[in-house]
């Protein structure tokens, strides 16, 4: 298990470092940065001040491992555009991000774990297919539209939630919902396919020639064991989640971190943008790593190994 | 019965209802993308400020020249839909043969070779997963200009990841079977081998996945073009159709409705299509 | 009234309308008898013991003239009625113990939650409870073991457990489906002396599944031979061994490789051909392709006749025949 661990988190590193190659190389693709940030207007003079100032006139390497040096300490320099430090813009974002994402998720499990039982308790049913419908039409479901659809309706219409926005705990319910949605699909299935597997198992039989009741042959037994691989998916969805937070983020003019990427990009501000792929990259990997523990955790057959 | 059994051959009832259904969706969106040409009623750039707003045909007041109503610029909706459908499965196609490339070549290799070079493999496909695809996207577009073959060449080099992840497995089952045995000793040369006897074999596994990332890259275009860094207008994309009507959708709702339906229901019909290619061929998708 | 313990008759299962897994068998246990059924794999054994503990997998269909366990008619009970009989009056052990057991749970805990569901006992209790069942089947250190996970414990550890936890609420019958089958050699051994013993001490009604033969010899009380879903004979371990009557039967023990009694020419250790799966509708006696003494009126119907004290077959011959059981 420790070398496992070990393993993982020495695989983790490299992602980290070759993401932050990437980043860095993707910020170099628009050609000349300092006429990009210099503006449309601006003389060749301000160019050239631009270049001195953001010490773009040093060849491209020391460059590179100037920002790989800083970042790894955590400095990722500072915006041009909002004229603050990085780290200190992307750490004021972020709880806003996690929130969502952490709400989205738990929309997204209450969702999920009950429609995989059902579907899977009534295999073949019209209640099973009914389930799968639901996963296909979530896959399917374009989620800034979805956003969109509910901010015409549970807003405007039934003005149950508001709008757009940061203010309050209920700015981040209908956001959440549609990024529910993105994972429902996966994580149903998944319950779905672990139930039927579980209940067809020699276990449960061995519950029910114990004369156990329903619900802790469903519950206790079948889907404990089903739950294992739908936890340690959900922490990868978590992961995807915080990634496709961009759009949600700015549809609903949420201050996030996607939101501050959104912004960013729009304003040739690299090294916030290059910043925020790296940590979003980092958190992903972490998550990977922590679903790997969780697993680990709650199957007790991979603890002692 | 503990094992799990994945079942093959021809689908029955409803799944071959659904495949169908999905069959059906996918042909109209391509007919429509072929012929969009022939089929519009209207020039789809064709603006008239006198006309802004007009309401689709099951709503009051409309116009019978205009089906679907036009937009915040007069444009006829419906040929702006039509037109979007060529948009959209011009990009979908394009960027899955861009993925499939990268992924198959990646997937084959990799698991054909096995030991060190499959490691690499396995550490791209991690480190792809762990890339957030949009704000890269974004990032990408963002940073050198928006054009059609910058979105379709960045999402390519994005989504390959399932083909490669299916590929490489498909490949380690086909990789020991007798045939390429027998072709390994017949003193077949490695790339003979992977072109004329694995490709052939994984190829109904690869078209399964190739449905799914369609349906992906389509969504993901809807998503960028919404966020406007992603198909330049005035091209009519779906996504920035609904991106450009945003401010009207409170009070004219359908604006948003239409194309956000056309874009599910193609989304749909290509989900629907590939998961009963799926069941037929007895591919499993899920890494 | 003093009913048998386990009644079984004429039970019928059949799976999706296709397959006729048991054509009207007959089985009953008495208290404190041990009852064994025996017969080659696909026989319908297992199936005849899901079906008495209603257990059968979904999409089959049961029926039977009589089903009563202790005089309750099982025939029409619900699933939350009978889920108050299983684990706590009748209890099952199966084939598999390395995925019987859920790999989720410690053995404590699986234990435990026997007692608590039927006699509502504490936790305390229970623990003291399976504590002494796991000494009483052979397990030292209970205490270590019941703090285990199921993949911690070998093959025949699991299989102790899962005879431990059936008698956790002292059952009157015990319905034991091959459990010797996945094990080691010495282990069987092992296992089978246990469960006789248990049987003695405890006064179980035991009904026992095995191919075994030398082991039914030891521990029978009753032998019933099941082939192709039916009953083919039944009676008095003695009298079974001493004078079999049913072709197959004289096939099964012709097949035990007894010192010095070994036919010539015959190969050892099977009778050739298969059990065949049989359909609903199926008419006449299911050995005939098989048997050594088949002729025309094998495709009839086939009387059931008593042969002895307590000795049924399912033949059409006469009870004297002689001559080779199984084809040669
Ligand atoms: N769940 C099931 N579905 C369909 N057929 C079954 C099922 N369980 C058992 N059978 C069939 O019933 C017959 C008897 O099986 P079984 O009782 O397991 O034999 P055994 O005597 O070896 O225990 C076999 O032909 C088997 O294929
Ligand atoms: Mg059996």
């Amino acid at each position: 298990m420790l070398r496992f661990l070990l393993r993982r988190l020495i695989v983790a590193v490299l992602v980290a470092a070759t993401v932050l190659t990437l980043a860095f190389v993707l910020t170099r693709l628009s050609g000349d940065l300092a006429i990009s940030i210099a503006g449309p207007n601006a003389t060749q003079q301000d160019v050239d001040a631009v270049r001195k100032a953001y010490g773009l006139d040093r060849p491209v390497v020391i460059q590179f491992f100037d920002w790989v040096g800083r970042a790894l300490l955590g400095d990722f320099g500072e915006s041009y555009f909002f004229k603050a430090r990085v780290a200190a813009l992307i750490g004021e974002r972020m709880p806003v991000t996690v929130s969502l994402g952490l709400t989205g998720l738990v929309i997204a499990l209450a969702i999920s774990l009950p429609m995989g039982v059902l579907a899977a308790v009534r295999e073949n049913t019209w209640a099973d297919r009914a389930v799968q419908a639901v996963a296909l039409l979530g896959q399917a479901m374009p989620s800034f539209w979805l956003g969109l659809i509910l901010m015409i309706t549970l807003g405007l219409h039934l003005g149950w939630l508001p709008i757009s926005g940061t203010g309050s705990w209920e700015h981040y319910v209908m956001p959440g919902i549609v990024l529910a949605f993105s994972a429902v699909p996966a994580l149903t299935r998944l319950t779905r396919a672990g139930m039927i597997q579980a209940l067809g198992s020699d276990y449960i039989r061995t519950a029910r020639a114990k004369g156990l009741s329903r619900a802790s042959i469903l519950l206790k037994h079948a889907l404990r064991n089903a739950a294992i691989p739908v936890v340690a998916i959900a922490a990868v969805q978590l992961g995807f989640m915080l990634g496709g937070s961009i759009v949600i983020e700015s549809v609903f003019a949420l201050h996030g971190v996607g939101f501050l990427a959104w912004e960013s990009i729009g304003k040739n501000d690299f090294p916030v943008v290059q910043a925020v792929v790296l940590v979003l990259a980092v958190i992903y990997v972490a998550l990977t790593m922590f679903a790997d523990i969780l697993n680990a955790v709650l199957d007790p057959r991979l603890r002692g190994a | 019965m503990s094992e799990a059994v994945v079942v093959s051959g021809p689908l029955r009832g409803w799944r071959s209802i659904a495949t169908w259904v999905g069959a059906v969706i996918v042909g109209l969106a391509v007919f429509c993308a072929l012929f969009a040409g022939w089929l519009v009623p209207h020039d789809p750039f064709q603006q008239d400020l006198t006309k802004r707003l007009l309401t689709p045909f099951w709503m009051e007041g409309h116009n019978p020249a205009h089906l679907l109503g036009t937009d915040q610029l007069g444009r006829d909706y419906l040929s702006r839909l039509i037109w979007g459908a060529r948009i959209s499965i011009l990009i979908g196609v394009t960027v899955t043969i861009v993925s499939a490339v990268i992924g198959i070549a990646m997937g084959v290799i990799g698991g054909y070779a096995g030991g060190k070079i499959d490691d690499m493999v396995l550490f791209a496909i991690t480190t792809r997963l762990s890339i957030p695809v949009v704000l890269v996207a974004l990032a990408v577009v963002g940073l050198m200009g928006s054009s059609l073959t910058l979105l379709v060449l960045t999402l390519g080099l994005l989504l390959w990841d399932r083909f490669a992840v299916v590929a490489r497995s498909t490949t380690m089952q086909v990789r020991n079977l007798d045939f390429v045995a027998a072709a390994w000793c017949a003193g077949s040369s490695r790339f003979h081998i992977l072109a004329r006897e694995i490709l052939p074999n994984i190829a109904s596994h690869l078209v399964v996945v190739a449905t799914l990332e369609i349906a992906l890259a389509i969504l993901l275009e809807a998503a960028l073009s919404f966020l406007g860094l992603g198909v330049p207008p005035p091209l009519p994309s779906w996504g920035l159709m609904i991106a450009e009507a945003k401010e009207y959708m409170f009070f004219s709702p359908w604006v948003i409705v239409i194309p956000g339906v056309a874009l599910f229901v193609l989304v749909l019909g290509i989900n629907l299509l590939g998961d009963g290619l799926r069941d037929m061929f007895g591919t499993r998708t899920d890494p | 009234m003093s009913a048998a313990l386990l009644e079984v008759e004429n039970l019928r299962v059949e799976f999706g309308g296709r397959i006729a897994a048991v054509r009207g068998a007959s089985v009953t246990v008495a208290r404190g008898e041990t009852h064994c059924l025996v017969g080659e794999s696909g026989c319908g054994k297992s199936v005849t013991a899901l079906a008495v503990m209603s257990l059968l997998a979904r999409g089959a269909r049961r029926s039977a003239d009589r089903l009563a366990f202790d005089g309750i008619d099982l025939r029409d009970m619900g699933e939350t009625a009978m889920s108050r009989l299983r684990g706590h009056r009748m209890a099952m052990i199966f084939q598999e113990p390395m995925t019987s057991l859920n790999p989720a749970y410690t053995v404590g805990s699986q234990m435990t939650e026997v007692l608590r569901r039927h006699k509502g006992a504490t936790r305390a209790a229970a623990t003291d409870r399976a504590a002494e069942l796991l000494g009483r089947v052979g397990i030292t250190a209970p205490g270590l073991r019941l703090g285990q996970f199921p993949h911690q414990l070998s093959g025949g550890l699991r299989q102790r457990v899962m005879i431990a936890m059936a008698l956790m609420c002292d059952p009157e019958l015990l319905v034991a489906d091959e459990p010797t089958t996945a094990l080691d050699v010495t282990v069987q051994a092992q296992i089978l002396r246990l469960l006789a013993t248990l049987q003695r001490d405890l006064g179980l009604g035991l009904l026992l599944i095995t191919h075994d033969l030398g082991v039914v010899a030891r521990v029978a009380h009753r032998v019933s031979v099941m082939y192709a879903g039916e009953v083919v004979e039944s009676a008095p371990t003695a009298e079974l061994f001493a004078a079999p009557r049913h072709p197959y039967t004289r096939g099964l023990l012709d097949c035990v490789p007894v010192p010095g009694k070994v036919a010539r020419n015959a190969p050892l250790g099977s009778i050739p051909g298969v059990v065949p799966r049989i359909a609903p509708g199926f008419a006449g006696c299911a050995f005939r392709d098989r048997c050594g003494q088949v002729n025309a009126s094998c495709a009839g119907i086939i009387p059931r006749r008593t042969v002895g004290a307590g000795h049924a077959m399912l033949c059409r011959l006469e009870p004297g025949w002689t001559g080779a059981g199984a084809t040669p």
